[in-house]
């Protein structure tokens, strides 16, 4: 589903932090461009 | 084992709508950028009058007026008119404070003669303070005041920074520093109003809990500001200034930091000095964060709200050795996120909150309360970021599930009973575990509760030093009543039980001679 796609992960410290995000992601063929966590308050 | 004691604690919030409007980093940035911009037009439509804070149950909340979940009663949103309370201006645990009445605070604590006030508005303050319960007895150092034309020419030929009161000029903050901007005007005025808001807290501290302040040997700051200059950015020590201003004569101090988690760090830490007995009273004190003013401003005034980021924030802790009496704090039962633990949800929990409950045979439903982030929802959830205490709850409730220790059908139950409303403002380190400190004295004595679990939560990352965020917690439990035994030895105890020994020495001997 996601073969050939660029990701821009977007994390959040109070929810699924970028890390987390990007380890789940890391089995799909997608290309992981930019991973980040972000604190919203 | 004997724990130290939470002794007591105070809150303190200070309505800054001016200092919003010209410090705070979301105006800041907007103005730089476009000083024409619709945000800015908009925003003094939005900000609310000192009455509307006070009477706002969230604030009334974080001053010890109301419990949490007395908060649940009230309607939502809190800030309409119609769910406005008759609220009180001081509180159980602290008090609310007008812009006006600050600035004289920020000139009482500044030692090196940058804050000038008018002589008109210094009257004002004056006058004002002269009917606070707790400053009509003290002797501020506020002095007689500038003419206007002097602040003028700072701000003209010096880049002072200016302070407003209802859009009048009535004083600035000059720079430290000819060309450090480590000691601009604007980081002197951050720096001087978190200086001023913990004294502030202190000094309520002092006042609702009769503790007298020559005995405290160690004050922990634990903001998120820094003070040095061009040759150690952030060397400190707010801990010390804080503690001069306040009449700490006795103590020295020091900063401790981890974003928003340094308010738990510094409570564990100190409760460690305290258990070790390197000092017998430590206070913990954070004053307020300028730049998180209106932080979410541009939210709140496209949803037509209030902007609510509108109080700076500050607490105070009072740590001792045990008392009989107050909550413990259970150093053998402390969470920490490791550098190897990982981000999931489920590691973070699992190293905040099961891990030390495991190891001390603790289930997640002992504890009473669980206080996280308890950042005020009506702030974070029109700005996108949702309601950041509940997440945290579902989150341990959902380990919990996840564990065996709770059924799936449960999970909202578990929320509601150890859970409580968010009801601090986001002042960054503010919200961070701490504010329930004073709640958990009172339902602790009151038996409503008998433990609660402090986390504090801080985003390292922000600082680009690292990937990783920080976490700590504590338990806090209800005091069983026994007390440290005394200090160093018993000389007749000593004798007695060398007696004892030789007398079994000699018995053993006369036994193998037979």
């Amino acid at each position: 589903m996601l073969k050939g796609k660029k990701l821009v992960i977007l994390g959040d410290r109070d929810g699924i932090p970028g890390p987390a995000i990007e380890e789940c992601l890391k089995t799909t063929e997608a290309e992981i461009v930019f991973a980040t966590t972000e604190c919203f308050v | 084992m004997i724990f130290p004691v939470l002794k007591a604690s105070s809150y303190i919030l200070i309505h800054t709508p001016d200092t919003l409007k010209h410090y705070g980093s979301t105006q800041v940035t907007t103005r730089a950028k476009d000083s024409h911009d619709d945000y800015l037009k908009q925003l003094n439509r939005h900000l609310r009058d000192f009455k509307q804070v006070v009477n706002y149950a969230p604030n009334q909340c974080y001053i010890g007026n109301l419990l949490p979940d007395q908060l649940t009663e009230i309607n939502q949103p809190w800030y309409a008119e119609a769910n406005l309370l008759e609220g009180k201006r001081f509180g159980e645990l602290g008090e609310l404070m007008p812009e006006d009445e600050f600035y004289g605070l920020v000139k009482h604590v500044d030692s090196f003669d940058l804050v000038k006030l008018t002589a008109a508005f210094t009257k004002q303050v004056q006058e004002k303070l002269a009917e606070h319960p707790i400053f009509s007895q003290q002797n501020l150092a506020l002095g007689a005041g500038n003419e206007l034309s002097e602040i003028k020419q700072l701000l003209a030929e010096q880049d002072a920074a200016p302070l407003y009161f209802k859009d009048q000029l009535v004083g600035c903050i000059k720079r430290a520093h000819e060309s450090d901007e480590n000691l601009n005007s604007h980081v002197m005025l951050e720096n001087l109003m978190a200086k001023a808001s913990a004294y502030l807290a202190i000094i309520n501290l002092q006042a609702k809990s009769g503790v007298d302040l020559s005995t405290v040997e160690y004050v922990v700051e634990c903001s998120e500001e820094a003070c040095g200059d061009i040759n150690q950015r952030g060397g400190g020590n707010f801990a010390k200034a804080i503690a001069e201003s306040a009449g700490c004569i006795n103590a020295t101090g020091v900063d401790m930091r981890s974003f928003c988690a340094g308010p738990t760090h510094a409570l564990v830490n100190s409760a460690a000095l305290v258990k070790a007995g390197v000092y017998k009273n430590v206070l913990v004190v954070a004053g307020g964060s300028v730049a998180k003013l209106g932080m979410n401003g541009k939210d709140h005034v496209k949803k037509e709200m209030p902007v609510l980021e509108d109080v700076l924030g500050g607490f105070a802790a009072l740590i001792t050795a045990n008392d009989g009496l107050s909550p413990v704090i259970r150093t053998d039962v402390i969470g920490r996120h490791k550098v190897g633990t990982g981000s999931s949800p489920q590691a973070v929990i699992s190293s905040l909150v099961t891990e030390p409950l495991d190891q001390n045979k603790l289930k997640l439903v002992d504890i009473d309360r669980y206080s996280v982030e308890m950042q005020n929802p009506e702030i974070t959830k029109p700005a996108g970021a949702g309601n950041v205490p509940e997440a945290n709850y579902k989150m341990i409730a959902a380990l919990g599930v996840k564990r065996g220790d709770l059924e799936k059908k449960d999970l909202l139950d578990f929320v509601k009973k150890h859970g409580m409303p968010g009801f601090a403002p986001t002042q960054g380190h503010i919200p961070s575990g701490i504010p329930f400190l004073g709640h958990a004295i009172k339902m602790m004595a009151d038996n409503t509760i008998e433990k609660a679990m402090i986390i504090g939560k801080g985003s390292l990352f922000l600082g680009r030093m690292t990937n990783q965020f920080d976490g700590v917690s504590f338990l806090l439990e209800k005091n069983s009543g026994t007390v440290a035994p005394e200090e160093g030895y018993n000389s007749e105890e000593v004798k007695r039980l060398f007696a004892a020994a030789m007398r079994k020495v000699a018995d053993s001997l006369l036994g193998e001679g037979e």
